[in-house]
């Protein structure tokens, strides 16, 4: 299902591309850190140190996004970073599934509207989101509550990838088993994240082998740094502890540029895709044929009342599509009227000139 | 110890020899074995397992995280209480455990302090109980909690909101030490910053942490308390296993980028941490607990047991 970068594409290498990513945890992770190292600029600024008195006050989520022009290998990529600081910081947290998923289909609600309408916004500015990097505290345990609870409600709306903020906390052998075991909580729980799919029987071994190897990866280790320290005489970016210095760049140290390479280079076009024909969609058509009542007779017989469940929905998708025609229609007539209107109005004034001469 | 200005100590003529009465309290103190009761406070994955048996330098206590999938996640604070005994030099101290895992874990956590506030005066209610019975135990078996640690997320920036409401609400009842748990996480500078904001909002919210001020102490005492009151809270990183660096022993973390010596100062403040809870604070924790702690709950349940039999007796009337 991924595509490789096609590189003789001009048009839109000069163009760039836009690729729009949420990231989400709680505070203290790494998570704006990571949108700065990642961007290798100061995108988001750095935390202002808030009096000792707002340390009790809870904010709440904010959604803020962030645009900024990166490029890569010659490539420009206008990349938004969606920041969402407060998320998990407060005593009760229900509040803030519901921001996310609220702003993430606002977008979807906006792009619908916006294919419906007659006469459509060439310029209009398309800020679905093309995918979630999901901050997991180190723990080495499992999941969280909270972080179950936000992958499944997310899921069906947005990619979601799972990553471990401020990895350099679990040593190696750490690492390992907190990956593992959080792997097995998401199949357990059957979360659908994004794992870089791929096909061994249609795609070639090149993309097996590099989508295999990242969703090896996942979830992926991260270690934001937005410093430079000195190691060896070069300079790194990196972390100084007084027991070694922890390199963002190494891939020995983190997951840092593996990430960073499938996410600008060779996997946003894929997640494009996903979020478009696939989430979009589904969204679309939920959302399409959610007026309508849906009437669940009890009758006897699951395969008959499957069947026709199914022939229900049909009839109510048919439906809806229907009232978008008429509504199409509608509009038509409208618009000719106007145009009838007008031709009236400018015939009358030809008349009148003429009169006057 | 208050001395008569008019009087004058009366000097002994030949050695009568009371000075042993410290060795005879020392004897009957150690055939007894000595009582401490430990919580621990935080969220899951905090390390607060491993700390505790970092301190004690053994296998006391199993993490309770959540490690299978089919493992649901907890959705109460639960409280487990584990006693074990360890002797060091013929000292035999009975250790009492108290872990309290689901704290903060949950998406909602309104309340999630209450079942360990109400813990926590349980035992105090249960000993004055057990004080007031006309037929009482000669020892009383202590179940009071002796120092609460508390673990804060390093997350380099502040205490959390929930941090807040808790430790205002444990302050008030036991003697609370707040530890920076996993704190190989934050580089030096970080921590420092980390450690004035987390003192500015204490300060700020007036909580009292342990040591407190007495009267009772000498210079040298208040030297030493106010310099623990410089390094709290505790910035620590614990490890049950061990590591060879430079031919020693010792009990560390091996990343790719180096090794974390947690007995090592200029890694961490485990040796501290220890030192103030083991070696120079162990019994002052007790007897706090006792003298201020239980003292403030017992006169007030009495004044309220007073009240409460002069309302009855204004009813009888």
């Amino acid at each position: 299902m991924s595509h490789p970068r096609r590189p003789g594409n001009r048009k839109n290498v000069k163009k760039g591309f836009q690729f729009t990513l949420m990231v989400v945890g709680a505070s203290g992770l790494g998570r704006t850190t990571f949108i700065n190292t990642l961007c290798d600029a100061e995108v988001v600024p750095k935390r202002e140190c808030d009096e000792p008195e707002m340390a009790h006050i809870e904010e709440g989520i904010k959604i803020k996004p962030y645009t900024v022009e990166l490029d890569e290998d010659g490539v420009k990529i206008s990349l938004t970073v969606v920041d969402t600081p407060g998320f998990g910081d407060m005593i009760d947290n229900e509040y803030c599934f519901q921001e996310i998923l609220g702003y993430l289909e606002q977008q979807y609600d906006d792009i619908l509207s916006e294919e419906s309408r007659i006469k459509r916004n060439r310029r209009f500015r398309d800020n679905r989101v093309h995918a979630l990097l999901y901050f997991i505290a180190p723990t080495g345990h499992s999941l969280r509550e909270i972080d179950i609870e936000l992958m499944k409600r997310l899921s069906p709306r947005i990619n979601i990838i799972p990553v471990i903020g401020k990895s350099d906390s679990l040593t190696p052998g750490e690492l390992a088993d907190f990956k593992k075991r959080v792997m097995e909580d998401i199949a357990h729980h059957k979360i659908p994240i994004y794992n870089f799919p791929y096909d061994p029987e249609e795609d070639d071994d090149e993309t097996v082998e590099e989508n295999s190897e990242l969703r090896s990866l996942l979830p992926f280790a991260l270690i934001g740094c937005e410093e430079e320290v000195t190691v060896n005489g070069r300079k790194v970016r990196g972390r100084q502890y007084p027991w070694g210095v922890v390199e963002v760049d190494n891939p020995q140290h983190c997951d840092f540029v593996k990430l960073r390479y499938a996410l600008l280079s060779s996997h946003f076009q894929d997640l494009k895709e996903i979020t478009h024909d696939y989430l979009y969609e589904n969204y679309r058509t939920e959302k399409l044929s959610r007026s309508t009542d849906s009437a669940s007779d009890n009758d006897s017989g699951e395969e008959d009342e499957h069947s026709r469940l199914k022939e229900e929905q049909f009839k109510k998708e048919e439906g809806k599509l229907k009232e978008i025609e008429d509504r199409v229609q509608r509009e038509l007539k409208e618009k000719q009227q106007e145009l009838w209107t007008k031709e009236q109005q400018l015939m009358s004034l030809e008349a009148n000139q003429v009169q006057v001469q | 110890m208050s001395v008569d200005a008019e009087s004058t100590q009366p000097i002994l003529q030949s050695y009568v020899g009371f000075d042993s009465i410290t060795s005879q309290i020392e004897k009957k103190l150690l055939k007894r074995g000595f009582q401490f009761n430990v919580m621990v406070v935080g969220q899951s994955g905090l390390g607060k397992s491993t700390l505790i048996n970092t301190i004690f330098a053994s296998h006391l206590i199993d993490s309770k995280g959540r490690t299978q999938p089919d493992e649901p996640t907890r959705q109460t604070v639960e409280i487990h209480s584990f006693t074990e005994t360890v002797v060091e030099r013929g000292v035999k101290l009975r250790l009492n455990i108290v872990d309290t895992p689901g704290y903060g874990d949950q998406v909602n956590n309104e309340n999630c302090w209450e079942p360990i506030i109400k813990y926590i005066k349980d035992q105090h209610s249960s000993f004055l109980r057990k004080e007031l019975t006309a037929m009482r135990d000669r020892f009383i078996q202590d179940t009071r909690i002796h120092c609460c640690l508390f673990f804060i997320s390093p997350t380099g920036h502040s205490l959390k909101p929930i941090d807040i409401v808790v430790l205002k609400k444990l302050t008030e009842v036991v003697n609370v030490v707040p530890v920076i748990a996993k704190s190989d996480s934050l580089t030096i500078e970080e921590r420092i910053a980390f450690k004035h904001r987390i003192k500015e909002e204490m300060a700020f919210h007036n909580i009292k942490l342990y040591p407190y001020e007495s009267d009772e102490d000498d210079e040298q005492d208040a030297a030493l308390n106010e310099s623990i009151q410089d390094l709290i809270p505790f910035a620590v990183v614990g490890s049950e296993k061990t590591i060879v660096v430079d031919g020693k022993t010792v009990r560390g973390r091996q990343n790719r980028w180096g090794v974390i010596n947690v007995e090592n100062e200029n890694h961490c403040e485990f040796i501290h941490l220890r030192n103030f809870l083991t070696r120079t604070h162990l019994q002052d924790l007790i007897e706090t607990t006792s003298l201020i702690h239980y003292e403030s709950f017992r006169s007030k349940q009495l004044l309220a047991l007073k009240e409460n039999g002069q309302q009855q007796q204004q009813q009888h009337h």
